[in-house]
Order: structure tokens, then C-alpha cells, then sequence
């Protein structure tokens, strides 16, 4: 499948509240570990789904390049 | 999404307050808050419990899903200097509550009152603590505050901001954040145990 235009990025003022994986639809965004969620950016569709319920709002949807 | 045997823990949140209501000595429940966190934090160098096992934390989700004006969060609420302010300010008021429940132990007379947002005070007389000593008893007072503050704030910022936004500011958040971040750095200078897995698949996904 074609890699979306945009995808989400997670700053890091990030609370590790796990928020933002019950809403993904595509298990893109994770605290898998540590403090901080990440995103993978195969996975994700830049939905923003994540960045409408982060309490911290914190998770910016970008142009894909320009995440890192 | 299937729900896990940790998506009902709220339930848990919800029975420490009415068993608290019940005995106020039930309180004392409320130190595995306190501990898990921590300890989750030591060993395992993460926020687990948060994004987990938390039951304040989905009890504040389940709530918001109605009675959230669903806003962003003022920005100074997710900076350090304010979480680690109130964390230190929440420190000193649990200290004071340690130092009344001393005072209690070293014979100064029990106080039957459960304090609400460090000043007002709420009379907690049919609460049945003889069986106890009256420290034990001064203490469940003082934590049940302790707990009843925060989860007070906890629901003005729900519905204020969005559902979780207490969990950006809750001190036992900012507390396992701080001890995984120096546990994280003493490991291995930023990226620790696995979180060196995860750091590989974010640079990875960023190429
Ligand atoms: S919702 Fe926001 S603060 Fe919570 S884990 Fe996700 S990015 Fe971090
Ligand atoms: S933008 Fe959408 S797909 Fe990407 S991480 Fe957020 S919710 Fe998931
Ligand atoms: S920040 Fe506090 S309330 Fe939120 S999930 Fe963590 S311990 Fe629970």
C-alpha cells in the first residue's frame, strides 16, 4: 500500500498516557516502552484521530520528511 | 479493540471510593496506588501503569466520553517546570499529612475530618475507627484527602480540557516519568533496555 502524504509526530512533552493507541485505527502509534509513544511510520495514515484525543496535545500531524 | 482483563480496573477506582465512604480506614487501599506506579517505574523502567493498568486514568476516559468539552489543554499544564512544581507541591502537602499523623502517634488528639484541595475541611464524625490506633486512623483520614484532592482536580480538568488531562499534570505520573527517565540514562545515556529496541524503530521509520 501506498505511504500516506502525512503522518503523525509525537513531541516530547509526551505523558506516556497511552491515550493515543486505544484510538488508532491502525496500531501505528504505541508506547511500546519508556516514557515517550512512537509512531510507525509504515503504519500510519496521518488520520489524526491520535492528535484530537492526546490530553497533553502533544502529537502534530506532519508531512512525511519532515517527522524527524 | 478486545477488552483485556486491565481495561476494568476502574472498577477498582470506583470500590476504593465507596469502600472508603463505607470505613474510612479503607484509605489505607490506596497506598497500592502509590507503590505499583513506583515500583512498575524501578523495575520495569516504564509508564506501563499509566498507559495500562491505571484505573483513575480510564475511570477520567470512560467519564470524558460525556462530560468532556474535549479542548486542548492550556500549554504551560504539559511543561516540566509546572509538573515537577506540582509535584514538589504535592510532596510537601503529603509531608504535612505525614507530620499530623506523627503528632497523632506522639499523642496529640485525632482529628476526624477528611480535608478537601489542602483547606477545606469535611467533617467526617460517623466514621467507625476505634478499633484502631488513632494514628492509623489519623493517616486514612489524611490520605482519603490526599486522594479525594486529586481526584477532584482530575474531574474539573476532565471536563474542561479533555478526558485524561490530569494524567498530564497527576504527580505520580510525573514521578514514574522521572524515575524511568534517570533509570533510562543511567542504562545507557537516553535510550535504555528495550527502549534502545524502540529508538532503532523510530529512526528506522523516520528514514
Ligand atoms: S495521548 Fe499524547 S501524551 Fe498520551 S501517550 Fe499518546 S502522545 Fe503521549
Ligand atoms: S494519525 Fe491516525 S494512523 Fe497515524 S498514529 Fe495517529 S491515529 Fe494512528
Ligand atoms: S498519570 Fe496518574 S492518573 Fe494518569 S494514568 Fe498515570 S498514575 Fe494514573
Amino acid at each position: 500500500m501506498a505511504l500516506s502524504k502525512r503522518l503523525a509526530r509525537v513531541g516530547r512533552e509526551c505523558v506516556a498516557c497511552g491515550t493515543c493507541m486505544k484510538v488508532c485505527p491502525r496500531s501505528a502509534i504505541r508506547v511500546v516502552s519508556g516514557v515517550i509513544a512512537r509512531v510507525d511510520g509504515m503504519l500510519c495514515v496521518g488520520c489524526g484521530r491520535c492528535a484530537k484525543v492526546c490530553p497533553a496535545d502533544v502529537i502534530g500531524i506532519v508531512e512525511r520528511g519532515e517527522e524527524a | 479493540m478486545k477488552k483485556k482483563w486491565y481495561d476494568y480496573l476502574w472498577i477498582g477506582e470506583l470500590l476504593y471510593w465507596v469502600l472508603g465512604l463505607c470505613n474510612i480506614l479503607f484509605a489505607w487501599l490506596g497506598m497500592l496506588f502509590f507503590t505499583i506506579p513506583l515500583l512498575v517505574a524501578l523495575i520495569g523502567g516504564s509508564k506501563a501503569y499509566c498507559n495500562r493498568y491505571c484505573g483513575r486514568g480510564q475511570l477520567l476516559s470512560l467519564l470524558g466520553q460525556k462530560l468532556s468539552r474535549n479542548a486542548p489543554p492550556p500549554r504551560f499544564l504539559r511543561t516540566r517546570w509546572f509538573r515537577y512544581s506540582f509535584l514538589a507541591f504535592f510532596m510537601v502537602m503529603f509531608g504535612l499529612m505525614l507530620r499530623s499523623t506523627y503528632m497523632v502517634f506522639a499523642g496529640a488528639p485525632l482529628r476526624q475530618a477528611v480535608t478537601l484541595l489542602w483547606v477545606f475541611k469535611l467533617p467526617w464524625n460517623w466514621a467507625q475507627v476505634d478499633m484502631v490506633a488513632p494514628w492509623i486512623a489519623q493517616f486514612a483520614f489524611g490520605f482519603y484527602g490526599v486522594m479525594l484532592t486529586s481526584t477532584v482536580l482530575g474531574l474539573v480538568t476532565m471536563a474542561l480540557f479533555r478526558p485524561r488531562s490530569w494524567c498530564v499534570y497527576c504527580p505520580m505520573g510525573t514521578m514514574t516519568q522521572g524515575v524511568c527517565m534517570l533509570k533510562q540514562k543511567k542504562e545507557d545515556g537516553g535510550c535504555g533496555g528495550e527502549g534502545q529496541k524502540d529508538c532503532g524503530a523510530a529512526a528506522a521509520s523516520r528514514q
